[in-house]
């Protein structure tokens, strides 16, 4: 694989690519060993600022930092443009796609996706059917994670409108490569990214429910605690957007609202941004044993007394099955042709592209419908025989629960290594917002790098990496 | 036929309560078979949060309970103006697809004793949904003779019909699950009835509705054996007996002083349904 994929800095003929040029010209004049000294000191920077994350299962490193690779990924601003009119697209079908499901369903009526999805799918949440959450925003932040195979060739990977991760790494890799290079963002003019929590609570504010009046919605955001492995990100961002840090137990309804507890007794919460899964959400509606949720919010909400945010149940369309109709979804709601494509997909659940699938393991990635995080799939050319047999029985066990894709030569960007710089596999997780004033994608995401030569998972808690992502302004 | 219902729940808690909310769905609302003429929910020891239309569109109040209180009483009352439309509901409403009332639920989960129970009916559920849905009525009845304290709220379908007794909640969900094993979608129905020359009566009622194309929804109630007619109230639907409950609680008690002896939480429930006539 890694000999063919399309490198994002060099050439074949070993010429840098446009997008690199200004970096390149910086890297070539600087003193050897600095990367070096610099990467040490990116370690350090990290250790300070405290961002970790923890690892499910590895009770050996509970909390682990993510490694940060000081060699920027850089998108020119043509490519940028075509990427969020995509990506823009997308999203726009993705609101467009939820409130159908949640209400008449057309898509399914119109034949266009087989009510077998939703069938069963716990994901699909019954109490959203009939509502309309406040300004007919269900995905107020998205994270569209999109991989690059050639020059003009992006698709997207996965939607993470569920509850997206990582936006901290953005905005602390970018903060660290400031601190560390402060002359080379003078001579490359690279587009802002800082103001993504500004932008955030912006975006949160403009989704206000009814029942608010006053100048200025509160927002708050729900965390299920310090052993979340995203609590830091939690905390970060309630600091950066000037709102609570709010669990369960300080919330409660009150006067046909949802209130916390403040050092002034307890006041309205109008937008929560929860981190906390829809199962946990509300003890009288989902898991009763739930202590991380607030007993009666799914009542008000549904009264119009406070924005949710993502909407309960928008998970549905992070489902990899349902992925495998994204074409079809944006086409049905926008009229248009997509802009992105999907990586293609065999769903298990048809008899010949199981057959296709089963004959074919060896070159393939197979995934859980409902997974994430890397977990619970197979990567065929990197599996011996012995894996490919035992991911097979659990396949044909249930084929229904499992999509593939061809094992796709992803694009590579340098990392710095002891030997050098040396290409490695990324992709790129864009950060979008949305509320009825529009659609606000953030220039650049997080760049997730597979650190091992060769491997083609990025994913942090499988060993990947994460870089400062770069939108070069015009 | 106008109906005068009052139905009055007071809970008493093991200790006073330091916060607690209640989900209510005891709010009926005009549809083929009735016309509510008035309606109220009034509550003591606890006040009235926010009211809407959930999912299955029956009404829903939710009510915070006062911290400190030991007990806490709602009771909702009102008249309501009923019509005898043979147990047909109508057509199907809301945004829930039919499919979703073709899936099992915890409460109506189907096994080998349901599957045992409709053995047999398979062609006929296909050729007349209607005559079959009287035939599982009573078959269930049979299978689960009407008797108190063998099941609570959270006896399964399959248990009702290994104890092979029950009260209404379990006989209408043993038709749900049987009629679903069927292929037929089906329902779980809260509301009230008039019984004659039993104006007190204990708790609420609550049976089933099956869908048949080009009739919708027909209630059945296995327990008296017939399709509610306007003796029927109903107040509440969903999948099953949890998603219709009339009363949903979430309650945190404070703890009790040390050296008392330890109560639980008691539930009294009075319910007086009264046929009003023409003054």
């Amino acid at each position: 694989m890694t000999e063919t994929a399309y490198d994002e800095m060099l050439a074949p003929d070993g010429t840098v690519r446009p997008a690199y040029d200004g970096y390149r010209q910086w890297l070539d004049a600087q003193p050897p060993g600095l990367l070096k000294r610099k990467g040490i000191e990116a370690e350090a920077f990290f250790r300070r600022t405290g961002i970790t994350f923890n690892v499910y299962g590895a009770a050996d490193a509970e909390e682990r930092l993510i490694p940060f690779d000081p060699v920027p990924r850089i998108i020119t601003a043509s490519q940028w443009r075509k990427l969020s009119r995509g990506i823009e697209q997308r999203v726009r079908a993705l609101n467009a796609f939820l409130h159908d499901l949640y209400h008449r369903q057309e898509i399914v009526r119109a034949g266009r996706l087989p009510a077998r999805l939703l069938q069963g799918n716990l994901a699909y949440l019954p109490q959203m059917a009939g509502f309309t959450p406040p300004g007919g925003v269900y995905t107020h932040i998205v994270g569209i994670d999109l991989v690059r195979t050639g020059e003009d060739d992006f698709m997207v990977l996965e939607d993470n409108a569920r509850t997206p991760s990582g936006v901290s790494y953005m905005l602390e890799n970018r903060e660290t490569m400031m601190a560390m290079f402060p002359e080379l963002f003078t001579r490359v003019r690279v587009r802002e990214v800082s103001d993504y929590p500004r932008r955030l609570a912006r975006s949160l504010a403009a989704c206000a429910p009814a029942a608010f009046t006053g100048d200025k919605p509160t927002v708050a955001v729900l965390t299920p605690g310090i052993y979340n492995s995203a609590y830091f990100e939690h905390a970060f961002l309630a600091d950066q957007m000037g709102a609570e840090l709010v669990e369960g137990s300080d919330l409660k309804v009150q006067g046909g609202r949802v209130a916390m507890r403040t050092t002034q007794g307890w006041q309205p919460v109008d937008v929560i941004y929860r981190r906390v899964d829809d199962d946990y959400l509300d003890p009288l509606s989902f898991n009763a044993d739930s202590v991380l949720g607030v007993a009666g919010i799914m009542d008000v909400y549904r009264a119009g007394g406070i924005t949710i945010a993502n909407a309960p149940g928008t998970g549905i369309s992070d489902d990899k099955a349902i992925y495998s109709f994204m074409p079809e979804i944006v086409e049905f709601y926008t009229g248009e042709k997509p802009i992105l494509p999907n990586v293609p997909t065999w769903r298990c659940s048809e008899a010949d592209a199981l057959a296709y699938v089963l004959d074919n393991l060896a070159d393939l990635v197979v995934k859980e419908v409902h997974g994430s995080g890397g977990y619970g799939m197979l990567i065929g050319p990197t599996s011996s025989k012995k894996e490919i047999a035992a991911f097979s029985a659990k396949l044909r066990a249930d084929p229904a629960n499992y999509i593939a894709q061809p094992t796709l030569s992803l694009s590579t960007v340098p990392i710095f290594t002891r030997a050098g710089l040396a290409p490695r596999h990324v992709d790129l997780r864009p950060f979008v917002l949305v509320s009825p004033q529009g659609i606000d994608i953030t220039p650049g995401g997080l760049t997730r790098v597979a650190l091992k030569k060769g491997s083609l998972v990025v994913n942090s808690s499988q060993g990947g990496g994460t870089k400062d992502s770069w939108v070069l302004d015009d | 036929m106008r109906l005068a219902i009052e139905h009055a729940t007071t809970y008493r808690f093991s200790g006073p309560i330091r916060q607690g909310q209640q989900r209510l769905r005891l709010t009926p609302v005009s549809s083929a078979g009735q016309s509510v003429i008035a309606w109220d929910i009034a509550c003591e020891g606890a006040q009235i949060e926010v009211g809407y239309d959930d999912e299955y569109t029956n009404r829903v109040t939710l009510v915070g309970l006062t911290p400190g209180t030991p007990a806490v009483t709602i009771r909702a009352h009102g008249v309501v103006e009923t019509r005898d439309e043979s147990g047909v509901t109508g057509r199907h409403a809301g945004y829930l697809p039919l499919w979703h009332f073709s899936r099992d639920t915890a409460l109506t989960a189907r096994g080998t004793k349901v599957a045992a129970l409709v053995g047999g009916l398979e062609n006929g559920a296909a050729r007349d949904p209607l005559a079959t849905l009287h035939t599982l009525t009573e078959r269930v009845r049979a299978a689960v003779v009407y008797a108190q304290g063998h099941t609570d709220v959270a006896t399964t379908a399959e248990a009702a019909l290994t104890a092979g007794r029950g009260v209404c909640q379990d006989q209408a969900h043993v038709f749900i699950a049987g009629a679903r094993a069927l292929g037929i979608p089906a329902r779980y129905v809260s509301g009230y009835m008039l019984i004659d020359g039993r104006e007190q009566q204990d708790a609420g009622h609550g049976w089933a509705e099956g869908f048949v194309d080009g009739l919708g929804w027909i209630g059945f109630d296995v327990a008296n054996a017939i399709c509610p007619d306007d003796r029927y109230v109903r107040v509440a639907c969903g999948r099953d007996y949890r998603d219709a409950a009339p009363v949903k609680s979430m309650t945190y008690v404070l703890p009790a002083p040390t050296g008392s002896a330890p109560v639980g939480d008691t539930l009294v429930t009075t319910l007086v349904v009264q046929r009003l006539t023409p003054a």
